[in-house]
């Protein structure tokens, strides 16, 4: 049996006496495209957040490829810090947050040389190549504020895929994004569904998540509320809640 | 009609280049020392004890509500008869002066810092940097840059100051000024040369951060 990259067991997460999220049971397995789904306040963007503990969970049980993590950034003994989880687990973001004093490649090679401890010719060999992946080779070295949201956001992929992450966690990465700009960002996120990346994603574009998806997760009220393949979910609800939650997506 | 007299005043202009050389000794001694102290306080706000916390917010009151007058008096007069040891007027001077503007710097270093969107430190940590990698390779290079304006005119600020220290007679250009004063009974020329060269001196540093509040502006 293949063993979870991530698994989480009863996590929950509270904001002052606000349950965010109430016990999450989780296991995400190699290779798969996990699409979280489900109204704004179910607690699916604290979910991806508390994946790569950007968000530190009030309890349960967390563990990376069978090690457990430390809320601390160092690890102790057997147990991972987040900063060893960041560095396999990456994240972009809803607003790019691109660094806007560094150039295109400045922004992707940041990451492998001040963490990973990589020589600039190695990280920036590595930045060309995935600025070629997300089609922006040309602006190497133009700085973030010249560039469209669409192209901010796949310099963002392309700054966490330098880490070469096992995990992607992509949190509402289009939703920023004017719509004729949506196309392009999804087409890169295909692309790396294809070719086997592990990903999980919070979204509201739900044509796409049935598309990629392996398997869907609709939140409601800090739970998993209904889970299966993107057709069960998607396309058979069974709750009526997630059936009037997918209407208002539809026609 | 009064007949002005520059002559006899330029007859101790050396006395002035006294003053000059001193002024600019005091201030650059006392940004630096303020800048380091600045900095630790700026820190010990941002920090996760509240020991520390407090204790840099007391420090930052403290001499940021009192005028630097009373507190250079203080330093020179007062407190050697607390200690029971005598401080000489420079070490007074300048431990104050840098004190002062050190609780300066330290508010405007924290603005710049927490004026960064929080996206950035979340970038940062996201690709596995740890806190002192991302406030010196992500957060400090674009704080510095909202900084710098306020910073140069607190240390514009700072080079007028230093006249204060004239109270307990530290030979700065004010001090020298009152000097040359008393040597010629020329006040009117005196002041006004006095007054002329910390314009020629503090007018291009003004210029200066008006640039750089210009360009932060267009970079927005």
């Amino acid at each position: 049996m293949t063993e979870p990259v991530i698994a989480v067991r009863g996590l929950t997460k509270s904001f002052g006496s606000l349950d965010v999220l109430k016990g999450i049971d989780l296991d995400l397995m190699p290779g798969e495209v996990l699409g979280l789904i489900g109204p704004s306040g179910s607690g699916k963007s604290t979910l991806i957040r508390c994946l790569n503990m950007m968000e530190t969970p009030s309890g349960g049980r967390f563990t990376f490829k069978g090690q457990e993590v430390t809320t601390r950034f160092r690890g102790k003994g057997a147990r991972i810090g987040t900063g060893e989880l960041r560095r396999d687990v990456g994240m972009v973001f809803q607003h790019f947050n691109l660094f806007p004093h560094l150039t295109v490649i400045d922004n992707i090679t940041k990451g492998p040389r001040i963490v990973r401890g990589q020589s600039r010719a190695e990280a920036e060999a590595l930045a060309m190549d995935l600025l070629a992946q997300v089609g922006l080779a040309d602006k190497a070295n133009a700085y973030p504020s010249h560039l469209s949201g669409g192209q901010k956001q796949r310099v963002a992929i392309a700054r966490a895929l330098a880490m070469k992450p096992d995990v992607l966690l992509l949190d509402e990465v289009t939703s920023a994004l004017d719509p004729e700009l949506v196309g392009e960002v999804l087409a890169v996120i295909r692309r790396l569904a294809e070719g086997g990346m592990t990903m999980v994603l919070v979204t509201h574009e739900m044509g796409f998540a049935a598309d990629i998806a392996s398997r869907v997760i609709f939140m409601e009220q800090g739970r998993i509320a209904e889970e299966g393949s993107p057709d069960e979910i998607l396309r058979n609800p069974r709750s009526e809640r997630l059936r009037s939650f997918l209407s208002r997506f539809h026609g | 009609m009064y007949s002005w007299d520059f002559y006899t005043v330029m007859q101790s202009f050396d006395l002035f280049l006294i003053g000059i050389w001193t002024t600019f000794l005091y201030t650059i001694g006392s940004i630096a020392l303020g800048v380091v102290i600045g900095l630790a306080a700026c820190f010990a706000r941002l920090s996760r004890f509240a020991a520390l916390r407090v204790l840099a917010r007391s420090y930052q009151e403290l001499f940021r509500c009192t005028p630097l007058l009373v507190q250079i008096l203080w330093a020179y007069y007062a407190l050697p008869m607390l200690l029971g040891v005598s401080i000489s007027n420079t070490t007074a001077g300048v431990l104050t002066l840098s004190l002062y503007v050190g609780s300066f710097y330290a508010e405007i270093f924290r603005g710049g810092i927490n004026a960064i969107d929080k996206g950035q430190r979340e970038a940062a940590a996201a690709v596995g940097m740890s806190g002192v990698q991302s406030m010196t390779h992500i957060i400090l290079p674009q704080a510095v840059k909202k900084m710098l304006p306020a910073f140069i005119n607190q240390s514009v600020i700072q080079v007028k100051n230093t006249s204060l220290l004239y109270a307990i007679s530290v030979a700065e250009l004010t001090y020298m000024t009152s000097v040359v004063n008393s040597e010629t009974y020329r006040p009117l020329e005196a002041y006004s040369l006095a007054a002329l060269m910390y314009f020629v001196m503090l007018f291009p540093l003004t210029q200066i951060a008006d640039h750089f509040e210009r360009r932060m502006r267009r970079s927005d």
